[in-house]
């Protein structure tokens, strides 16, 4: 397991794997919302815990067909299938070093593409903290959905379709901490909400997931 | 070691053969022959445990080392690298052996994405011997293999083979492995249909 | 006899071959009888005039819109344990019915929203709710398109739609949460005192009936159409073969 995760975190840093690219589409989407909504600190002040949650969830999304697809091209998929770990724990691990190469950068650069919003101060310590505890969920519910579309052609748009939805509660959770966050409104509710969601989905959604990939290999 | 009782299987719900039974112990090894799409692979895929056989009995899966036509190798790790993961994956640490056996030290720390096809294909070979796992299920193993790495392979099947261990091969050349070697011609066990197929209840 | 005999699709196909035609009439006949009813005989609401009559189409279309999930759900659950194949092909039958029944619901509510709200469209957690289950329609869909062998689609759509059921419910809690709204209470509850007045009722109900017939008829039609083009898809896999 933990041979898994380094070599996917190895993988992910070395040429060609990607790192980065999560975080590059975060700064390009945070800075043209000001072209779209205009220029004006009150507005972007306004809406920038929501859009700073929608840019890394989209962020999220765009490496979230990496995940198995690489593996399953190049026969590391069914090899892992038939080594002695649980497909559930490889699943899990797969999640994981998804996290950390593209959740965790999404939370640590959310502060600063705060900036560019003009993020109220209070907002700050809010929004990284409802990023850090629900990225997790981003990531794990982003696995399923590639062990769904994994061998399928143009299962790119079609993974967005499935997961989009599925990300609907805790984008809801998440943005509203964040929002009540930078308007120095009490937090306590929606992220106890957001935590209880990312638990419930690291329990639960990697044994779906392994069901759904056993039935992609075969 | 593995064994086979009557097994049927089918590839995307259309069944390819049926009633399959086999049996390897220590020392033995077995040729799948037949031409192509005759089910081989489905077959070998079905005994590593990658998709339900559609009847029959399968053991002794948890014995079993599985090589398809993919190597499940990693461009941007070394040989060694590669190795190495999959030592930890089956819970081995050895991979000097492996690295010995196919010629491959030279290349320890070359990327895996710039050795050539034959290359890659004995490093994909040399995984088996990390998994320390005693039967060896392989699919066309030689592709892209030239005279002298197929002898490679040939003496690391023997060398197992006689170290106790086990070997189901499913290739169109001669490997030189001996007499003794079984051949099933897979063609006779070929599925007449409906057999015990999901979709019978259709017809 | 045991009830999962009808899991054979020659059985099901025979049997809802006679059971039709009596579902589709009387489909018909609840409809034309509630509509008509509804529409013509009784009175105008005191406060939203004849607006309110738009009740008859949009009340039965958004209960059949989650019932037709429920239904998904249960038939994916009987594919998942018992591996039924009538009941795979009856969930992927009643999903595009079920979308079609959430955009019913969606649009009769927007027309009923405009007079009523000034609006067309409004993020109340009931709207919002609705068109998040119509997303949920619209991916299941996909992925049974996308998948072209039959039985791993089936595997495949039957965990979705669980996985689906779980996070559905927990957006209709996270909608509650993020925005109370406007929308009037349920029409119909236990709870006497929220009901709509009686007049109105009768004709709900007769309504309700008409839709929950017209969804199984054409539940049971799709249903067919699905097991024949299974059946030929298995007919020229042998054609092949031979």
């Amino acid at each position: 397991m933990r041979a898994l995760l380094w070599r996917d975190l190895a993988l992910a840093v070395r040429a060609g794997g990607g790192f980065g690219l999560g975080l590059a589409f975060f700064l390009i989407v945070t800075v043209l919302v000001p072209f779209g909504v205009g220029p004006e600190t009150a507005r972007l002040s306004a809406i920038a815990p929501g859009i700073l949650w929608i840019g890394a969830l989209l962020a999220c999304l765009l490496s979230l067909d990496r995940i198995f697809a690489l593996d399953f091209e190049d026969g590391t998929l069914d090899l892992l299938a038939t080594a002695p770990l649980p497909l559930e724990g490889i699943v899990a691990v797969k999640a994981l070093a998804h996290w950390i190469t593209t959740g965790l950068p999404l939370v640590a650069a959310a502060p600063a593409l705060g900036i560019f919003l003009s993020l109220p101060g209070p907002g700050y310590p809010w929004l990284f903290l409802s990023l850090l505890i629900g990225t997790p969920a981003l990531s794990v519910i982003g696995t399923f959905g590639a062990a769904l579309t994994v061998g399928l052609k143009r299962g790119g748009l079609l993974l967005s379709l499935l997961v989009l939805p599925l990300y609907v509660p805790t984008l809801i959770f998440g943005a509203e901490a964040a929002r009540r966050g930078a308007a120095g409104l009490p937090v306590e509710t929606p992220l106890l909400l957001l935590a209880g969601v990312s638990a419930g989905a690291l329990a639960l959604l990697p044994f779906a997931a392994a069901a759904v990939l056993r039935v992609s290999l075969r | 070691m593995l064994e086979l009782i009557d097994v049927s299987v089918a590839r995307g719900s259309v069944p390819v053969l049926e009633g399959v039974s086999l049996a390897l112990g220590p020392g033995e090894a077995l040729v799948l022959r037949g031409p192509n799409g005759s089910g081989k692979t489905t077959l070998l895929r079905a005994v590593a445990g990658l998709q339900p056989a559609l009847a029959g009995r399968i053991g002794g899966q948890e014995n079993v080392a599985y090589a398809g036509h993919a190597d499940g190798l990693k461009a941007s790790l070394s040989v060694s690298e590669n190795l190495r993961f999959w030592a930890a994956a089956f819970g081995t640490r050895d991979i000097s052996t492996a690295l010995v056996a196919y010629d491959l030290s030279a290349l320890e720390v070359r990327w895996a994405g710039n050795l050539s096809a034959g290359q890659k294909r004995r490093l994909g070979l040399a995984r088996l011997l990390v998994t320390g796992r005693p039967v060896w299920v392989l699919d066309e193993p030689t592709v892209s293999l030239d005279a002298a790495s197929v002898a490679l392979f040939a003496a690391a099947v023997r060398a197992h083979l006689a170290q106790g261990g086990a070997a189901l091969i499913a290739t169109h050349i001669d490997l030189g492995l001996g007499a003794e070697v079984g051949v099933l011609d897979v063609a006779r066990h070929r599925a007449r249909f409906p057999a015990a197929s999901g979709d019978e209840a259709f017809l | 006899m045991s009830l999962w005999e009808y899991a054979n699709p020659v059985r099901f196909i025979r049997v809802t071959d006679r059971v039709l035609p009596v579902v589709a009439a009387s489909a018909l006949g609840c409809l034309v009888v509630g509509l008509v009813w509804g529409f013509f005989f009784t009175p105008d609401d005191y406060r939203q005039g004849s607006t309110v009559k738009i009740i008859y189409l949009h009340v039965p279309a958004a209960l059949m819109a989650i019932n037709a999930w429920l239904m998904m759900l249960v038939a994916s659950l009987i594919w998942v344990v018992r591996r039924h194949h009538v009941s795979a092909l009856a969930a992927r039958a009643a999903a595009p019915v079920g979308a079609t029944m959430t955009v019913i619901a969606l649009a009769t509510g927007a027309i009923w929203g405009q007079p009523m709200w000034g609006t067309w469209w409004a993020w109340d957690p009931r709207l919002t709710s609705f068109l998040i289950l119509f997303l949920f329609y619209l991916g299941y869909m996909a992925l049974w398109e996308a998948i072209e062998n039959d039985d791993s689609a089936a595997d495949l759509t039957s965990i979705l739609c669980l996985v689906g059921s779980v996070f559905a419910l927990l957006s209709r809690y996270a909608v509650n949460f993020w925005n109370q709204g406007l929308h009037q209470g349920a029409s119909l509850s236990l709870d006497k005192e929220e009901n709509v007045a009686d007049v109105f009722y009768m004709p709900l109900l007769v309504c309700i009936a008409g839709f929950v017939l017209l969804f199984v008829a054409l539940v049971f039609l799709r249903t067919q159409t699905e097991i024949r083009a299974r059946r030929m898809r298995a007919i020229l896999a042998r054609e092949r073969m031979a």
